[in-house]
């Protein structure tokens, strides 16, 4: 331990973990190197990919550009974390298995994660449109993005946000 | 699935052609499947590359004191350490070697530089923090060369040299039938130059992997590789032999190419060999920006004849391409671009010169429709031309000059699958209905379509083949195991699939091992859409070898004539009755009958070309498809909608249709990228665009619901009639929207990506027509 290192705790999925590293270290980082929870994924490192979008008590964020030390005492989400208990998919991720919506599967968690967010915060039907609008921030190369429009659509009209 | 499937051969299958959600699919979507980077080891170590920050250089002066000096650097590695540095590119994969490549690179650079970005150093320390605080401290002087920018003007006489030995790397020459006499007759000529950029990948997985040495002093590497047969290379690279390099390719997150030639595996490689420890390696996004190898940028001059009728008489064609600063595959990307440029229409006479040079760009290789698709913005570009002069409906003309069966391409190869353009044309037309209306006084609508052909499956010469084994288990269950690497097509599930389909065994009960050159079957590349094709047809012929030998021990056993038994789920039936699967299995082992089986496919054959092409069969077969777009232009920003988008291809059978839809749309989306948006721009050599913030690639608002229509013919060469449709469907989006812009505004665009002043361009070009 050095001068810079901080002691982290945040529980993940709901496991309480501490881990004391240098206080620059990112939250992605921090998730992958220190905690073994990979399914956040480094795309781009500067925010504008979403392949490392978690939730940080309940709210999306680029984990790339978020310090771990920034969001200490944190409850962070991964799509790991929206799986049920045995860890079969959740409702969420069945939609996005029926339709087709993850090829290379790279940018799925991250997808996985603003979808959630879009349908619990939405206060009206969302329309296609809307949908598109709001996965802006997650980039995908595979799919063309029709497929998880589709399973996301799909989703909201069973009443499934998670 | 937002698509229609037309189907012309009804066969009956109970798994193929099911649109199965994937197995790999679910693990990815739970957030559990290790991608190259998520493997770490305990103690591993970290490596990282020091890069050229200039385009062409001399390197002077190279010190690594203050870098070895930082504490928790274990070793910083210049060209002078690595055993072998030389990276020999020659054709991947289970092909034997090609004489036209020949091309080769240092690991790393120890006296020239020739792009910005090229490999200088490679730093090996314990963490992370040491390992970026020591990259910084490599010390590099360099001596400034001529930056040689521009392909055409590298073929000059006078330019400065790349390389030694000038500047062209290769060339390619059609010459078939009078094209000067088919112009002088010519009712119309049509002329015109059209350019595209480089285009840079953009998976989301940047380059990652992680190496050791395991207990028999075998290197394992386990990387994003479309390619596992690299152990070859990256063997001759250490010193050691083949039998000694393993590389595995865990699912990968996405490649479209990028992932064909080497990126982190010589350098892991070096790294382990070296420190004898785990190593890991991870590519940062501008490091995979910068420098790995992109799409060539083409200029392409087209000369088109016709007659009154819109029947074509000839093309004229001259074909530049950029290499960039090393050879990779340029060669036989540009070989792809020369047999490819006339497009899926009968062309008598044509003359095509095709070159590509040698600059200080960044190098450029194979990428998705690799050299193939780039002209599909020539040739329909000409053929609109040519309908719009004559009046002629440009679905008509199109159908007028389709490739059918027994057609010859101006290369000599002969077509001998049905051709079902005319079909994708009625297809894309009967699901769009109207033209839509502008949406206000300031817009235009404008509709257009645009055809394709692809091949699939490699060149005949390089004597490809591949390889499957599949067995049962006692208890029925069932092992597949192939080399292929698996980047997010299916590529594994699909053998699954197939050997369901013919050994009666459900899908939960099947595991598909795969992309292991160690422990799977070699199955070659996951590129040029060949993995359905060979390693489909592997599967096929597995299974099948191993339907019989089960199906004889039951002949055996029970009397009946073996052509009388089929194989049931669980059982094998017969006219006497049905005779348990496991009964069936232990009558193999007491028959000394093997419950396991080998399949080896291999690809067409034919004899390899010389510069001048005159030959026979070059590809095993091609995909034809038909794409419609409806766009809307903003006459005073240029701004550019897609209201509509329809892709139909004849994918001969679809073994997965959600795969195949998938293919599609994401190719699709892939290729308007290339068509509005993605530019690698280079400056003097500068790579401009490094990161994700300046090199755009589609988001979700950028692109419409991508419609598809899948037709099987059942003509391919895949098994049970499938072609394949990796990279068919990138093609079309780069000619029909500046042919939906030039419907809207009435001139047409013809320099890639169409950005909105380009459009504006467009727009004054076609009011000037028009008035």
């Amino acid at each position: 331990m050095t001068a810079t290192d901080v002691t982290v705790t945040l529980t993940v999925n709901g496991a309480p973990t501490t881990r004391t590293t240098g206080g620059h270290v990112s939250l992605l980082r921090w998730l992958r190197d220190l905690a073994d929870v990979t399914d956040p994924k480094y795309g781009c490192g500067e925010g504008v990919c979403g392949a490392c979008t978690v939730l940080v008590d309940g709210e999306p964020a680029s984990a790339c550009i978020v310090l771990a030390a920034q969001v200490d005492g944190a409850a962070i989400t991964t799509a790991a974390g929206l799986c049920e208990p045995d860890g079969s998919l959740g409702p969420l991720q069945r939609r996005f298995h029926e339709h087709h919506a993850a090829q290379c599967g790279f940018c799925t968690p991250g997808m996985l994660l603003c979808a959630h967010a879009m349908l619990r915060d939405a206060t009206e039907p969302l329309s296609r449109a809307d949908i598109r609008e709001q996965l802006h921030g997650n980039l995908c190369r595979c799919t063309g993005y029709t497929d998880i429009v589709d399973a996301i659509e799909d989703a909201q009209a069973q009443g499934i946000a998670r | 699935m937002t698509g229609e499937i037309h189907t012309s051969k009804i066969e009956e299958l109970r798994v193929v052609h099911q649109p199965l959600a994937r197995h790999d699919q679910a693990e990815k979507i739970a957030g559990t499947t290790r991608y190259a980077g998520d493997l770490a080891f305990a103690g591993m170590l970290h490596a990282r590359l020091v890069r050229s920050q200039v385009p062409s250089a001399r390197l002077t002066r190279r010190d690594v004191t203050a870098a070895v000096a930082v504490p928790g650097v274990i070793s910083v590695l210049l060209g002078e350490d690595v055993p072998n540095n030389e990276i020999r590119v020659d054709v991947p994969g289970q092909t034997i070697a090609v004489g036209a490549l020949q091309a080769s690179m240092q690991v790393l650079a120890t006296d020239r530089v020739r792009f910005h970005g090229e490999p200088i150093a490679l730093v090996i320390a314990e963490t992370e923090d040491a390992l970026a605080i020591a990259c910084e401290l490599v010390e590099v002087e360099y001596e400034d060369m001529p930056v040689v920018s521009d392909p055409e003007a590298a073929l000059a006489d006078d330019a400065p040299s790349v390389h030694e030995g000038g500047n062209l790397l290769a060339e390619w020459h059609i010459d078939r039938g009078d094209v000067d006499e088919a112009f002088a007759g010519a009712a119309v000529v049509v002329e015109e130059t059209y350019r595209t950029q480089f285009v840079d990948h953009a998976y989301l997985e940047p380059e990652a992997g992680v190496g050791w040495l395991d207990d028999d002093g075998v290197l394992n590497l386990r990387v994003a590789t479309q390619v596992v047969e690299h152990y070859r290379d990256v063997a001759k690279i250490l010193g050691v032999p083949d039998a000694k390099v393993r590389v595995i390719a865990p699912y990968v997150g996405g490649g479209f190419g990028g992932k064909e030639d080497m990126t982190v595996e010589p350098y892991l490689a070096i790294a382990v060999h070296r420190t004898r420890k785990p190593v890991r390696m991870l590519w940062t996004r501008n490091e995979s920006l910068l420098a790995r190898a992109k799409r060539h940028r083409n200029v392409m001059r087209y000369r088109t004849a016709a007659d009154a009728e819109g029947t074509l008489l000839a093309h004229d064609i001259e074909i530049v391409s950029d290499a960039g600063a090393y050879a990779y595959l340029s060669a036989l990307v540009l070989l792809y671009s020369t047999v490819h440029a006339c497009g899926p229409y009968r062309v008598p006479n044509v003359r095509i010169r095709a070159k590509t040079a040698y600059t200080n760009n960044p190098p450029t290789s194979a990428f998705r429709g690799f050299g193939g698709m780039q002209m599909v913005l020539g040739y329909e570009s000409q053929i609109d031309e040519v309908s719009r002069r004559l009046g002629i409906d440009p679905g008509e003309i199109r159908k007028r000059n389709a490739l059918a069966r027994g057609d010859r391409l101006p290369v000599g190869q002969e077509i001998i699958t049905e051709v079902q353009l005319a079909q994708t044309i009625d297809a894309v037309r009967e699901r769009a209905g109207d033209k839509p209306v502008p949406s206000g006084p300031r817009k235009a609508v404008g509709r257009a379509i645009a055809s394709n052909m692809q091949s699939y499956g490699r060149l005949v010469w390089l004597n490809d083949s591949s390889a499957a084994w599949i067995g049962f288990e006692m208890d029925g269950s069932l092992t597949v195991r192939c080399g292929v690497p698996d980047i997010g097509g299916g590529q594994a599930s699909s053998l699954g699939q197939i050997a369901s389909e013919i050994l009666a065994v459900d899908m939960d009960r099947i595991s598909v091992h795969f992309g292991d050159s160690a422990l799977t079957p070699l199955a070659g590349t996951t590129t040029a859409t060949r993995q359905l094709l060979m390693s489909g047809n592997a599967t096929y012929e597995a299974a099948v070898l191993l339907r019989d030998q089960v199906l004889g021990a039951v002949a055996a056993d029970t009397g009946q004539p073996i052509d009388s038994l089929r194989i049931e789920p669980s059982e094998i039936v017969g006219p006497d009755g049905a005779t348990p699967l496991l009964t069936a299995l232990q009558a193999c082992r007491r028959r000394n009958v093997p419950i396991e089986a080998l399949g080896t496919f291999f690809g067409p054959k034919g004899t390899e070309v010389t510069r001048d092409l005159d030959g026979d069969r070059i590809f095993p077969d091609f995909t034809f498809g038909t794409h419609l777009a409806d766009v809307e232009v903003d006459l005073d920003t240029g701004e550019v909608r897609i209201l509509r988008y329809i892709a139909a291809h004849d994918v001969g059978r679809a073994i997965n249709p959600m795969s195949v839809e998938g293919q599609i749309s994401g190719a699709v989306v892939q290729g308007l990228g290339q068509a509005l948006l993605e530019d690698v721009v280079v400056q003097e050599g500068v790579n401009l665009t490094p990161g994700l913030f300046q090199y755009m690639i589609p988001t979700a608002t950028d692109v419409p619901d991508i419609e598809t229509v899948i037709l099987e013919s059942g003509e391919g060469l895949g098994p049970f009639g499938a072609r394949g449709i990796g990279e068919p469907p990138i093609g079309p989006p780069i000619a029909v929207i500046p042919a939906a812009i030039a419907d809207a505004v009435g001139a047409r665009p013809t320099t890639l990506p169409i950005t909105p002043e380009r459009v504006l361009d467009a727009v004054a070009r076609g009011s000037r027509a028009s008035a």
